[in-house]
């Protein structure tokens, strides 16, 4: 490869206005940087930022079945989505989906990273252990459970009555299958969450527990008055990080549910899917895009003004 | 009194470690049970209770995902793209990542927020236009499609930069003092020092492509081109193929990813907690 080098007629052109040696050093720089940042700019161009102001723009438009703009309709496409039960419905879905996902894996993952912490003979293969679905992917992390939820072979219902507790039919009713896909998510986001976790974990520095152990402090009111308080930046950090995921959730619908049965499964991204790649709706998919932009997005301001600022004053 | 401390001690330790077994068989069981079911005979496969052991160690399910789906060919395809992305973001990231660490330029803040406000953009905001940029490209079924619009990476720039930044600015000095280009120091210099930071790099792109799913469903409909994840949600749909058959595949599929994470766990680790934990 070549390196990136100066754009010389701008330089030239620099000097031809009369750029003394101190600003033409800054204008050389300047391109040169430009050079090193070029590739990675490019791409960013091309995928996220045109196609970002091209989804504002499909959202005004009704398209054509292969997703042509047909006809400006300003924001009727969004006053669709209000009026409409496919837009609500999935949005009721998804907030759900979050509720039982996050504070389920939050917790879990509490759990199992404090144990991970302890400090015993094979702990790391325990570790290894409790942070292996990171290197799952979701395609077969739900083919594993589907069949573990297989109504007349799935070892869970057979397990449960084991200890007596009545069958659940999974993913076959509409009460349960929305727990059961949440189930799958809990697992597959169970693992990194215990990773960071346990990272933080290890950073508290080990003279805040031994001064705590001189002053006669147990174990527990350690845990709540040192560790927990020690992480609660790392549990803001992970509670929108596993709120975006959850609001992102495809790949276990798309595979387990098809967002069904009566629609109890079909998130955000799923509905997303279905109306441009089924129904050829490609304006009002990308207005329910552009919503669930909005929702990531002011998760993600507010953890960066409220949650940061926060940190950085502790 | 230090008998009593020592034998509670003792009893604490055992009960740490009933706590973490039953924990780390609810955790791995979904694996279990895949490998399990995986090594099961068909006529073995829809008893009723289910078999929660194998009762020997039974490949021909193994030999027959391998034979009678395409998945061969699926794993080459996912290999493929996920090499392309990975080399592909260390080139750019490490390119961008020493522009903002070594160089001094006009505007390096706002191209800095450029790249970082890539991370907030999730994917569903711009995948209708990239699906319909794809398809005008014609690279529907292509490598191109599968790779190129990962080729650079917002948060791979900053997990180096943050790594370069370490690197001694009078090293830097002095080489542009002795007439160093600076490619010639970024490729002679900061890359051999930056080699645990873009190892971890090279291991979480990996991983993320490997693993994609929407993407490749969205732009490959040729089986030829397919990668394993879409392959295999496809092969559960096939009802002459059996239980033990898709999860052998399954068990087949993880196998690279779950080698790649316990062989780099440290540097994969690193990655995934930058930035997550303070120091």
């Amino acid at each position: 490869m070549n390196s990136p080098s100066v754009d010389a007629p701008l330089v030239q052109s620099a000097r031809r206005r009369g750029l003394s040696g101190p600003q033409k050093r800054q204008v050389r720089t300047f391109f040169l940087a430009l050079g090193y940042l070029a590739p990675s700019l490019i791409i960013f161009l091309v995928f996220i930022f045109i196609p970002l102001v091209r989804t504002f723009w499909l959202s005004s438009y009704i398209t054509d079945p292969i997703g042509r703009p047909a006809m400006f309709v300003g924001l009727m496409q969004y006053k669709k989505l209000f009026a409409t039960p496919v837009f609500m419905n999935s949005l009721m879905r998804s907030l759900t989906f979050v509720l039982y996902t996050v504070p389920t894996t939050l917790l879990l993952a509490l759990i199992l990273a404090s144990l991970a912490n302890l400090r015993l003979r094979f702990i790391s293969i325990f570790r290894i252990i409790f942070s292996l679905s990171i290197a799952v992917s979701g395609a077969t992390a739900s083919l594993m459970f589907m069949y573990l939820y297989h109504p007349s072979i799935g070892s869970i219902n057979y397990l449960l009555e084991l200890i007596g507790i009545t069958p659940i039919p999974w993913l076959v009713s509409e009460s349960s299958a929305l727990p059961a896909v949440s189930l799958v998510s809990v697992w597959l986001q169970l693992g990194l969450n215990t990773v960071i976790l346990l990272a933080a974990m290890q950073s508290i520095p080990d003279e805040l527990y031994e001064s705590a152990m001189i002053d006669g402090a147990n174990g527990w009111s350690r845990f709540v008055h040192i560790t927990l308080p020690f992480l609660s930046s790392t549990f803001f950090f992970l509670l929108i990080v596993d709120v975006l995921a959850a609001f992102q959730t495809f790949t276990p619908i798309h595979i387990m549910t098809s967002g069904g049965p009566l629609e109890s499964t079909n998130l955000l991204v799923y509905s997303i899917y279905r109306e441009f790649y089924f129904n050829g709706q490609y304006g009002f998919a990308a207005a329910q895009s552009i919503m669930l932009f909005l929702i990531m997005l002011g998760l993600t301001i507010f953890q960066f003004t409220v949650v940061e600022r926060k940190v950085f004053y502790e | 009194m230090n008998q009593s401390h020592l034998l509670r001690k003792r009893l604490l330790a055992i009960l740490a470690y009933a706590v973490m077994i039953i924990a780390a068989l609810i955790v791995i069981y979904p694996i279990y049970s895949a490998v399990n079911i995986s090594l099961l005979k068909d006529t073995e496969v829809a008893q009723y209770p289910p078999r929660l052991f194998p009762s020997s160690l039974n490949l021909a399910n193994f030999t027959r995902a391998l034979e009678q789906a395409p998945l061969p060919r699926y794993l080459l395809n996912s290999i493929i793209q996920s090499l392309l992305v990975m080399i592909g973001q260390l080139i750019t990231a490490s390119l961008a990542a020493y522009a903002f660490a070594f160089l001094n330029f006009k505007g390096r803040n706002f191209f800095f927020l450029v790249f970082m406000a890539t991370m907030m953009i999730p994917w569903e905001a711009t995948i209708i236009p990239n699906y319909l940029t794809i398809k005008q490209l014609g690279w529907t079924d292509t490598f191109q499609g599968l790779a190129v619009p990962f080729l650079a990476t917002g948060f791979g720039t900053f997990l180096l930069r943050q790594f370069f930044l370490k690197i001694p600015r009078d090293l830097y000095d002095a080489a542009v003092m002795d007439g160093c280009s600076n490619f010639r120091f970024l490729t002679t210099i900061v890359v051999p020092l930056a080699r645990p930071a873009l190892g971890t790099l090279a291991v979480y792109s990996f991983l993320q492509t490997y693993n994609q799913y929407l993407w490749p469903l969205l732009i490959t409909n040729d089986e030829s081109m397919r990668t394993v994840q879409i392959g295999i949600a496809l092969l559960q749909d096939e009802e002459r193929l059996m239980f033990n058959t898709v999860l052998a595949g399954v068990v087949i599929i993880l196998i690279p990813t779950f080698l790649l994470f316990i062989f780099s766990n440290r540097q994969l680790i690193r990655g995934l907690t930058a930035g997550a934990v303070k120091g």
